[in-house]
């Protein structure tokens, strides 16, 4: 066995059962129906069998949010082992149609954006639709769908032209299909502001990241779509370039989801790793090295900002407040909420909505509280969760940053 | 005095005497069970909990082989709901002999016991933590067994056929009348009142305190008191049990059972069954005998150690106890020394408890001139209450990869260089209402009863709790073994104290004193703290500091001390 699986392996063991976990986890909080990060993890781990029938299902409410990792004080990657259960059940009892649905985010998103797209974001509108999607699909009518984009940024990008020549090398931009296809605005914000800094941006080929498909257990998707992107990616890493991204959940699933949940260790993986950054995580060491252009123009703004799990995740601190901390008059007031709680597609899900709502309140309190016309966050569902349920707009921080240097469209 | 007039007595709460009592009862034969502790107190509740093919005994000890291999098929059919249909392997690593393999396989033939020899591929595809550089590997029909409950449906039978089984009930002295054996002087360590039994037959089956047993008589009977130490392991890396392919010797044995899986064992000559200690050096062996089954073997978490005696009779001097014949022996006192009235049985094993009871009441019918025939090996074994049941979950995708375990065709066994077709068949564990390793995590998600645990580590709620203590659950370490109270990663940190102001309340509505639920939780963490000692590093050392700071440094449990009172029918005394 190899010694990255055996230590996932053996991570159960570290539990003592000290139950910080059940007490910090946001889900636990809400409903009855998730037992809590140790139950469903390490505890119920050592019931459960390769080769027999999964005994258990609760586990399939573990959001993901990691939490639970955060706070374990003996290290047991938790949301992990509970990833990984999930992936076995689904593995044995199969794929729900919905959940192969809502997974494929290349697919619904490819479907929806284009000039299609008034039409498909009026019918997601519309109480009857979504009344008929939610008895079809098991997708909750209220459920923050994103709207689709009448222009993919790709196409957009083809068209682009860089404002001054490179002077710092290039870098390849990973958009996602949050940016490809419902706000290609973000990757344009970050183009510009990566090109600002000198840097030649590169639009590798790229597929889904495949994370909404390890969220729902679906492994042998996620190990080709990773596998595909690993494949599209590894020739830039080799050269030297620095992979980019804005959704940190991409940024995280290349990073680190993918190599530990799916058990692919192999060296491309882990070059392709290696080379991913999240574009704040980036834009950070910049200015540590004192590469970042700082020719900000003063924003008397304060903002509400939430750091989004997946940081916790990427053991980063907070990037984007670090460097939006730059910016002359700009104040982020951190959120210090746990979760929004959509924890991607999660609270998308007729079940399992009102358990996001509830989850996400304190956040959502905070922002209604911070009164301003405007909240920050990094993760693209996290925003859409936070609209729907403030009603205050979101952008990406890094949106704000391209504002800061006037690069404004 | 209470008095008490049966037609056999049987020594012993554990697998054999309660084998005994229940083929007796069955044979409508009046008996009394006495054991001096909890059912399985002894040897029986301290042993790894393999359910042997057979395939350990071939060489050295052909006739434990195929007693084995014929008791293995009985038992799956008499007590699934004791057993995990795990399967075994036989492993050639290279710290063995090479040669052996067509040895034991010629052997296997020779005593059968069914044995097949597996790819290594598909030997990895099943147990992907075994070692990679295993050579060969035999597959045979081990399995694991719940000694409790077995022993516990074994004396629920017994008693359903009239058997009175009186546990907590300790020997003060036989009653010899000339040359005959004619009763027993007993103690109810609940109450401390004297019980005198009449019989007309004593059935000496107190394993290694046979020889305690036989001396209360003026009977000499040599046993060997053979400590085997065991180590349990957090979790099961593997789910089959796993053998070394070689002549039996220390730490060569793997046995998932329940949620653990224990490496066993050391055997080494004890004086006395009731003193006995854990070294460092023992650990350490299995340890490294475990790595060559499973690299990376001792970074996994050690839950406990702890040691059982084997029952060993020594006939004449061995040169060490491994060379003890496994078998077991019937000693019948009148032919053996001239007294009337007694049996002793000795040696033997957990698999094979019912022949010996078989051949030890055969015996005793003769004897009393019962002619009626042996039905142990036909009648189901009763499901006691604290053995919580949900009915299988159905097979599915992935479940269908198990080979199915034939049983031995009548003219001889699976051979192995045969190979026998592995593919898609349904698990035979699932099939048969074998015990399987999610059936509690089944259960409670059922149930939803998440909410409703006291023990967490093991899943034990609050309702099986009080099925233990409805079914006369004498104190915390009863209930332990009943239901699997406190046995899990935490070793009783979270559930010592809730099951505790269980008993206490049931205490309360009985009636009687309760406040030696204090002794009985001062007794139940020092019997856990026992079992930590030796594995006190890594994940086990956190563990049992959080669970000091939540008994010493939280709840002051060392102040306790002071107002614990023992007796009022929980017994916390192990010094009897």
């Amino acid at each position: 066995m190899d010694h990255r699986e055996l230590a996932l392996t053996q991570a159960l063991d570290h539990c003592i059962k000290c139950n910080l976990c059940t007490s910090a986890c946001p889900v636990v909080a809400v409903t009855d129906q998730f037992p809590g990060p140790k139950y469903v993890g390490p505890q119920a781990e050592r019931f459960r069998r390769a080769g027999q029938p999964v005994p258990d299902a609760s586990v399939d409410y573990c959001s993901g949010c990691r939490v639970c990792n955060q706070v374990c004080p003996t290290g047991v990657p938790i949301a992990e082992l509970n990833a990984r259960a999930r992936g076995a059940m689904v593995a044995e009892r199969g794929l729900p149609f919905r959940n192969w649905i809502i997974a494929r985010a290349d697919l619904v998103g490819g479907l929806s954006a284009g000039p299609q797209a008034p039409l498909v974001n009026l019918g997601l509108k519309m109480a009857p639709a979504r009344w008929v999607i939610e008895q079809l699909l098991g997708i909750h009518h209220q459920a923050p769908l994103p709207m689709a984009s009448t222009y993919r940024f790709r196409s957009w990008f083809k068209r682009h032209q860089a404002a001054q020549p490179a002077t710092k090398g290039q870098v390849v931009y990973f958009h996602g299909c949050a940016t490809n296809y419902y706000e290609p605005h973000v990757g344009q914000a970050a183009v510009a502001v990566l090109e600002h800094n000198g840097f030649e941006v590169i639009l590798a080929e790229q597929n889904c990241c495949g994370l909404p498909l390890i969220s729902n257990g679906d492994f042998k998707g996620a190990t080709s779509a990773h596998a595909a992107n690993v494949r599209k990616l590894l020739p830039y890493v080799r050269r030297g370039m620095p992979i980019v991204g804005t959704s940190t959940s991409c940024t995280l699933t290349l990073k680190e989801e993918a190599p530990e949940i799916l058990g692919l260790h192999d060296e491309a993986v882990r070059a392709v790793a290696a080379g991913t950054y999240d574009i704040f995580e980036f834009l950070r060491q910049l200015a540590e090295r004192g590469e970042l252009k700082t020719d900000f123009r003063p924003m008397p703004r304060r903002l509400p900002y939430h750091p989004p799990c997946q940081y916790r995740a990427h053991r980063l601190g907070k990037p984007a407040m670090d460097v939006l901390a730059l910016v002359p008059g700009l104040q982020l007031d951190e959120s210090h909420a746990d979760c929004c709680g959509i924890a991607g597609t999660y609270g998308l899900k007729r079940e399992k909505y009102q358990i996001a709502q509830d989850v996400g309140q304190s956040l959502f309190e905070f922002v209604r509280r911070a009164g301003a016309d405007l909240v920050l966050c990094d993760s693209e569902t996290c925003r859409w969760q936070i609209t729907h349920a403030t009603g205050v707009p979101s952008q990406h921080p890094i949106e704000v940053l391209a504002a800061a240097y006037g690069l404004r469209r | 005095m209470r008095n008490i007039e049966t037609e056999v007595l049987v020594i012993g709460g554990g697998a054999t005497g309660t084998g005994c009592a229940r083929d007796l009862a069955l044979r409508g034969i009046r008996c009394v069970l006495v054991e001096k502790g909890d059912l399985t107190h002894g040897t029986t509740g301290r042993y790894h909990g393999l359910l042997h093919s057979g395939g350990r005994y071939v060489t050295k000890d052909p006739q434990s082989a195929t007693e084995c291999a014929r008791e293995n098929a009985i038992l799956r059919r008499i007590m699934p709901h004791c057993l995990e249909d795990t399967a075994g392997f036989f492993v050639i690593t290279p710290w063995d002999d090479p040669e052996y393999g067509d040895l034991f396989a010629a052997n296997c033939l020779k005593t059968g016991v069914p044995a097949q020899e597996l790819t290594l591929a598909e030997m990895l595809r099943r147990e992907p933590a075994l070692n990679p550089q295993i050579s060969r590997v035999f597959e045979v029909q081990d399995g694991s067994a719940d000694s409790f409950l077995a022993t516990h449906a074994t004396a629920q039978a017994a008693r359903e056929y009239g058997a009175q089984i009186l546990t907590y009930h300790n020997i003060i002295g036989l009653v010899r009348e000339g040359d005959r054996v004619t009763g027993a002087v007993l103690e109810d360590l609940r109450s401390g009142e004297r019980v005198q039994v009449r019989c007309a037959y004593v059935l000496n089956a107190a394993g290694a305190w046979a020889g305690k047993i036989a001396a209360l008589a003026g009977l000499t009977v040599t046993v060997v008191p053979g400590k085997g130490t065991m180590v349990a392991m957090n979790h099961r890396m593997i789910n089959t049990v796993v053998n070394r392919c070689k002549l039996p010797a220390d730490g060569d044995i793997l046995v998932p059972i329940h949620t653990v899986a224990v490496i066993g064992t050391t055997d080494v000559h004890v004086p006395d069954p009731d003193t006995f200690d854990i070294t460092p050096e023992e650990i350490q062996l299995m340890l490294a005998e475990g790595e060559k089954l499973v690299p990376g073997f001792s970074q996994y978490r050690a839950l406990r150690a702890w040691a059982g005696v084997r029952p060993l009779y020594k006939d004449v001097d061995g040169a060490s106890d491994r060379d003890l014949p496994r078998t077991y022996k019937l000693l019948d006192h009148a032919t053996r020394d001239g007294v009337q009235g007694m049996l002793s049985i000795v040696g033997g094993k957990w698999t094979t408890y019912r022949l010996m009871a078989e051949e030890a009441v055969n015996e005793v019918a003769r004897y009393l001139g019962n002619t009626k025939p042996c039905r142990t090996a036909e009648e189901v074994l009763p499901v006691p209450v604290t053995a919580q049941r949900s009915p299988a979950p159905p097979l599915a995708g992935s479940a269908m990869r198990y080979p199915r375990h034939e049983p031995a065709a009548p003219d001889g066994p699976r051979l192995n260089g045969v190979r026998a077709p592995i593919g898609p068949q349904p698990i035979y564990g699932l099939d048969a209402g074998f015990y399987y390793l999610g059936q509690h995590l089944a259960d409670v998600e059922r149930e939803h009863a998440q909410d409703e645990l006291i023990c967490e580590c093991e899943l034990v709620t609050r309702e099986r709790v009080l099925a233990a203590l409805a079914s006369g659950a004498a104190n915390l370490d009863d209930i332990r073994r009943d239901v699997r109270m406190g046995m899990g990663p935490c070793q009783g940190g979270w559930c010592i104290y809730r099951t505790a102001a269980l008993l206490f309340e049931q205490r309360v509505a009985d009636g009687v004193s309760s406040a030696n639920t204090n002794a009985a939780l001062l007794h139940f963490l020092q019997e856990r703290w026992k079992g930590l000692r030796p594995v006190l590093w890594g994940d086990q050392l956190r563990q049992a500091r959080l669970d000091e700071q939540i008994y010493v440094g939280l709840l002051g449990v060392h102040r306790l001390q002071a107002i614990a009172e023992p007796g009022g029918g929980l017994v916390t005394d192990d010094s009897r």
